[in-house]
């Protein structure tokens, strides 16, 4: 049910892109992401497919289980396609009743697709392959800057971090909860919209109470061992380049490169 | 009356590498009125077994069947049905919801399309039967005290009136006096109303004391099912899978070795000590 | 002084009702004496409720007394100045696993506390490795704690205090949430701390089987240490233990009945060896 949810979960493994320093895969991630708004034709798409191909072959990560996690959010992607499909104003293809398919409508509906499967995907790469914990520190540290502006940069990660912490605890809670109340006669699934949200008060009530004790030890776990944010604090893996991120970088600014070649020239 | 399981086989996970076995070909009749007791380690497929008795699970493979019915058939009352096998869950203090207890009890009887009355009536009845006082019913269940708690929670299964309560480790977590408090008051409830009891643990030690029919699973599958002397007879083997029998049954066993002839069956402290005294006074 | 010491500890709290106004006021500790000697193993026991985790947060400074004083390692845990040597020295294990680990690595959540500590990137990896293996967790260090039993996590949890280098460990019910096996583990690693390393340990539990190898018991009850002494001098006490909703081994309570019904043994069995042996004599 709940647990099948993959998307961002971090998938322990050997690979290049495993290594990588998280600030290098965050760059990358935005910049994969622009890229795809960059290139506009079909070359451009793919050299980002094949971009992303070599990036989810070197991550070691079974692409069955990237696909997996995408099934989470077919609904979106269903929902964008078919808006772009029947509401593009253009050139009439096909036309039965009152629902007519556009040779415009059917190129932004294909490319809106393959645009937010290609974001999705990159984006996974990156939290597939990154320890939340590594993920928030490389956020900390290309942050950093904003400091200036009194941004509570330490804060934000660590809360990030301990919420991607609990994120599968109390998904496996929601289940039992819910498992417990429909032992007792509950309905979750029968009646109209108010019934429905009605009968979420016996799940959300004890789900609440349950992450308020556990936000509460923890806090308390925390400060018996010392936190007291982040003054003083050290670091047990400390962020620094070597030299695969250099190499990183330059793939990275080639591909980059070629997509705005081909924005301009094709 | 009964609840047969027939080559009951679970499986999670598809059909990938990370696949989990859960269940593995489970026979089991568990006639009206049995006091039973399931054992096995954390992840021997107990939990998940039980869950398969009010449907909350459907088995990959085989057939459960209450009352002669298969409880997976499409025209299948499930909701009549989780009334009747009646599951109480780990930590079930976790899943108080209402504003005060007596409230949070009705939820069950009324969920079963009950009148007011009645859901209130089963209500009070429910939380009599687990003997918790009066000055407690328009509390708030969070005000309580763990074992209180606890027996709220019971208290609102048993208010939907099953004929099976089927209760997951209702001791975890409780001090040694709030344990035997539960338990004893779950023994005393089978004795009044002799519906079926299932009580899921770890603890041979508390168990003994209770039922009289052990189920062991292990790995998914059941090991051994019969009464407590017969499978306490594999203490061996029990420690093999993670378990052991009663401290009892070491001490009787220790004796007999070192040559003074007890019988080895005793699985109470009550058993040992008169087995301990004849011997002595001969 | 030993490393542990409480002076006439009290601790009040308010109980308000709904509305806020004051309802009255509870003593969850009671005017507790306590003197812990570097080394030692200390269990305290009681039933749910009888003060015994109140009194534990106090060493470790997350509580403060209402009135007596705490002290560790000779500093007043009021001394704000002290706090966090106070934590350091004095590191804490709590009852549920999964409320207590940080990291989303094993390795990574036995770091924290030498990370809030200041402790340099080296020096870090050596203490979580030693750590680690202290606990028998090593080859562990690569996991996720979700996908760790309930004893591995509360041995993770233990390698994490550890691993700030503390000079007692005080566990707040470690073993509650946990099923016989994980029990025994998490009791097997805190024994071989106490004995290896050399550590204090202030163990608090209701289960009676993981107290026998204490070197000193105190039993609480109300607030107030209702009794204390060796495992075997408070096992001779099983009715009073009893009343205090506590109970003994069923090798010990078979041993009681036999006496009660006249047979002559010696008080405070503890192990089936013992009880074996009293009975062919």
């Amino acid at each position: 049910m709940l647990r099948d949810i993959t998307l961002g979960q971090y998938y322990q493994t050997d690979s290049v892109v495993h290594k990588l320093d998280p600030r290098v895969k965050l760059v990358a991630t935005i910049c994969f992401i622009i890229s795809l708004f960059v290139v506009k034709s079909w070359v451009g798409y793919v050299v980002a497919a094949v971009f992303l191909a070599v990036m989810i072959k070197l991550s070691n990560v079974p692409f069955k289980y990237m696909v997996k996690g995408m099934k989470a959010i077919v609904f979106i992607l269903l929902l964008t396609v078919v808006f772009n499909l029947f509401l593009t104003p253009g050139e009439v293809l096909v036309s039965v009743w009152k629902i007519t398919i556009t040779r415009e409508g059917l190129h932004q509906a294909v490319m809106m697709a393959v645009r937010l499967s290609f974001l999705i995907v990159g984006s996974s790469v990156m939290t597939l392959t990154t320890t939340p914990n590594s993920l928030t520190d490389g956020m900390e540290k290309l942050m950093k800057p904003l400091k200036i502006f009194k941004v509570p940069v330490h804060e934000v990660a660590m809360m990030m971090s301990i919420a991607l912490r609990f994120i599968p605890i109390l998904l496996e809670e929601t289940d039992k909860i819910m498992k417990a109340q429909i032992a007792r006669g509950a309905d979750f699934e029968s009646g109209n919209l108010i019934k429905k949200a009605k009968a979420m008060v016996p799940l959300l009530v004890p789900l609440f109470i349950s992450a308020f004790r556990r936000a509460n030890d923890l806090a308390m776990a925390m400060e018996a061992r010392c936190y007291r944010g982040g003054e003083h604090r050290t670091k047990m893996k400390p962020l620094k380049y070597a030299g695969r991120d250099r190499i990183a970088y330059g793939v990275l600014a080639a591909y980059f490169a070629v997509c705005i070649a081909i924005r301009i020239y094709l | 009356m009964s609840i047969i399981l027939d080559h009951v086989d679970y499986v999670y996970g598809g059909d990938t590498a990370l696949s989990v076995h859960a269940l593995k070909d489970v026979n089991l009749v568990i006639p009206d009125g049995q006091f039973i007791g399931l054992i096995g380690h954390t992840g021997s497929g107990k939990s998940t077994l039980v869950q398969h008795l009010n449907g909350l699970i459907k088995p990959t493979g085989g057939n459960i069947y209450f009352n002669g019915e298969d409880i997976h058939d499409p025209d299948y009352n499930k909701k009549k049905l989780r009334s009747k096998v009646g599951l109480v869950f780990q930590y079930p203090e976790h899943q108080l919801f209402e504003v005060d207890v007596f409230s949070d009890v009705c939820f069950g009887p009324k969920n079963l399309g009950l009148s007011k009355k009645e859901a209130e009536l089963r209500a009070y009845s429910a939380l009599k039967q687990v003997g918790l006082q009066d000055e407690y019913f328009y509390q708030s269940p969070f005000d309580l005290s763990g074992g209180q708690k606890r027996r709220v929670a019971i208290a609102g299964v048993l208010a939907m009136k099953p004929d099976v309560l089927v209760l997951d480790e209702p001791t975890a977590g409780l001090d040694p006096k709030g344990r035997d408090e539960i338990l004893d008051q779950i023994a005393k409830l089978k004795e009044e109303t002799g519906i079926t009891v299932i009580l899921v643990s770890h603890s041979m030690e508390d168990v003994a004391k209770y039922v009289e029919r052990i189920i062991v699973m292990n790995q998914g599958s059941v090991l051994y099912d019969d009464v407590p002397k017969e499978v306490f007879k594999h203490y061996k083997q029990l420690e093999e899978v993670g378990l052991a029998a009663p401290q009892v049954t070491y001490i009787m066993q220790a004796l007999n070795k070192s040559g003074m002839p007890v019988a080895v069956d005793a699985t109470t402290i009550e058993e040992a000590k008169r087995e301990i005294l004849r011997v002595i006074s001969k | 002084m030993g490393i542990i010491k409480t002076d006439k500890l009290v601790f009040e709290y308010i109980r308000r009702d709904e509305e806020g106004n004051v309802e009255g006021i509870t003593r969850a500790v009671d005017e507790v004496d306590l003197d812990v000697q570097q080394g030692d193993f200390v269990a305290i026991l009681g039933h749910n409720g009888s003060g015994k985790s109140t009194l534990a947060k106090h060493i470790n400074a997350i509580l403060y007394p209402t009135e007596g004083t705490v002290w560790v390692d000779g500093m007043d845990t009021q001394d704000e100045k002290k706090l966090w040597d106070i934590r350091q020295e004095a590191g804490m294990v709590f009852q549920n696993p999964d409320n207590q680990i940080i990291g989303q690595v094993v390795e990574e959540d036995v770091g924290f506390g030498p990370e809030n500590m200041g402790v340099p990137t080296d020096e870090i990896w050596a203490r979580v490795e030693e750590s680690l293996k202290a606990v028998g967790m090593y080859q562990y260090r690569k996991f996720s704690p979700n996908k760790l039993s309930g004893g591995q996590k509360q041995r993770v949890s233990i390698a994490g205090v550890i691993a700030m280098h503390p000079k007692c460990i005080i566990l707040d019910e470690p073993t509650a949430m946990l099923d016989p096996n994980g029990r025994r583990e998490v009791v097997r690693a805190v024994r071989a701390l106490n004995d290896v390393e050399g550590i204090t340990v202030v163990l608090i539990t209701h289960y009676m089987e993981e107290i026998i190898h204490a070197d000193k018991v105190f039993v609480m009850d109300q607030g107030k240490i209702a009794m204390q002494g060796t495992p075997r001098e408070i096992f001779t006490h099983v009715e009073k233990l009893k009343e205090l909703r506590l109970d003994v081994p069923q090798v010990t309570l078979l041993a009681h009945e036999l006496k009660k019904s006249g047979v002559n043994l010696p008080d405070g069995i503890l192990t089936v060896e013992e009880l074996t042996q009293a009975l062919l004599r």
